[in-house]
């Protein structure tokens, strides 16, 4: 272990928000990661809760696989709720 | 096929994410262009760290300090932007370290007064600001939320020199000649750092195509004349350019020719402080050496007494 692996980091920006990926840093350790991250994602109040993986730990998709991935959720316009034709008298639904 | 699908994506304004196809030379340009980038935030802190110890009140010795973390922090978006490439970072840093890769050219001039804490910030950050805020819709993924963090935060680092300069030129005349000063030895390699001409600019045109590019070197450059000039006045300065004058049917102010000579001949290693730069940069990461050792070491030690636990 030359050099310090890469950490992907996620940030609460306040709470009752879900963490969201900002970056990526280099450290030696998780603790060190999360005080990086504080360091360089947050000097102006822009976390309250700060979550780092190493990214060698984190598993995608494939882009090239896109089309085919994704495919079961463009052909069932039945899930949207304008799908459906209600009279006009029907309100709130 | 991917090739074709790039270019609709491109058109289309679709971001361009890490793990996409892209051509080889679209990866290279964004390369070249965002450490050069990086590299610039990590090396414009040297001019400035020159005053921090001589900053005149404790006020501006702390703004200067939060603007010279900022930079860092800038030198790390952008180089972790870059690594989505698939570059390492110590590939990255061991080009900048050999000379190999460039920096701005703007950050070989000395900064010889404490009004040039004021003139960087109002014209380089100013300058760079100009180039940095159509980044943030440039078509690489990564480089784009970079760029948005960085704008963010590259405001107050325009204000403040701004200020610096506004509270010199309302000073004592030996301070208001420093704030002239200033502007004086700092207004062309500002107007340098847009690039070379457009019709000189090599990689400029399949930039803009790719729209890693969103505007031109000389629109860009154009624009911080007519933004900075009616700022110049304000602060009672006069900008060192005899052929500087608003032109009425351009709508923008004509400015003089740029001295390319001077320009090429600091890119090409021998402005004022070339050496100097690359010197304390390469001794920075040298003596920096035993706290990444020790930093791995200690990471490893506590690995290894942390017993597998169930959970």
């Amino acid at each position: 272990m030359k050099d310090w692996p890469l950490y992907e980091v996620f940030i609460r920006s306040r709470s009752g928000l879900n963490h969201k990926h900002v970056g990526s840093l280099h450290a030696a350790d998780p603790q060190m990661a999360i005080e990086h991250a504080r360091d360089v994602y947050t000097r102006r109040m822009e976390g309250v809760s700060i979550w780092v993986v190493e990214s060698s730990r984190l598993h995608a998709s494939d882009p090239t696989e896109n089309d085919a991935f994704f495919e079961p959720s463009q052909d069932k316009i039945y899930r949207h709720p304008t799908f459906y034709d209600l009279p006009d008298e029907v309100k709130h639904m | 096929m991917p090739a074709q699908l790039f270019e609709e994506r491109i058109e289309g304004e679709e971001k361009i994410e890490p793990r996409d196809w892209m051509p080889e030379e679209y990866r290279r340009t964004l390369i070249r262009q965002i450490s050069q980038h990086a590299h610039s935030e990590i090396v414009g802190m040297l001019p400035e760290g020159n005053w921090v110890t001589r900053a005149p009140s404790l006020k501006r010795k702390a703004i200067l300090l939060a603007k010279i973390q900022d930079e860092a922090g800038h030198g790390l978006y952008l180089y972790a932007a870059c690594e989505t490439l698939g570059v390492s970072r110590e590939d990255l840093l061991s080009e900048l370290h050999s000379g190999k890769a460039k920096y701005s050219s703007i950050f070989n001039y000395p900064a010889l007064s404490w009004a040039d804490m004021g003139a960087i910030g109002w014209l380089v950050d100013g300058a760079a600001i100009m180039n940095q805020i159509p980044l943030c819709r440039t078509s690489y993924g990564p480089y784009a939320r970079a760029m948005v963090r960085i704008c963010k935060e590259e405001s107050f680092h325009q204000r403040q020199g701004y200020e610096i300069m506004l509270t010199l030129s309302r000073g004592t005349e030996v301070q208001k000649q420093m704030a002239q000063d200033a502007l004086n030895r700092w207004w062309w390699p500002s107007l340098m750092m847009f690039g070379p001409g457009d019709a000189d600019s090599v990689h400029s045109l399949q930039n803009l195509r790719w729209k890693i590019k969103r505007f031109s070197n000389d629109e860009l450059r154009q624009r911080f004349v007519d933004m900075t000039v009616p700022q110049a006045e304000l602060l009672g300065l006069n900008i060192p350019d005899p052929l500087l004058r608003w032109n009425p049917d351009r709508n923008h102010y004509d400015f003089g020719p740029i001295d390319w000579d001077e320009f090429w001949n600091v890119v090409r290693g021998n402005g004022p402080c070339n050496r100097e730069r690359l010197h304390d940069r390469v001794n920075a990461h040298e003596e920096g050496a035993w706290v990444r050792d020790a930093a791995i070491a200690h990471a490893i030690k506590q690995r290894n007494r942390q017993a597998p636990v169930a959970s």
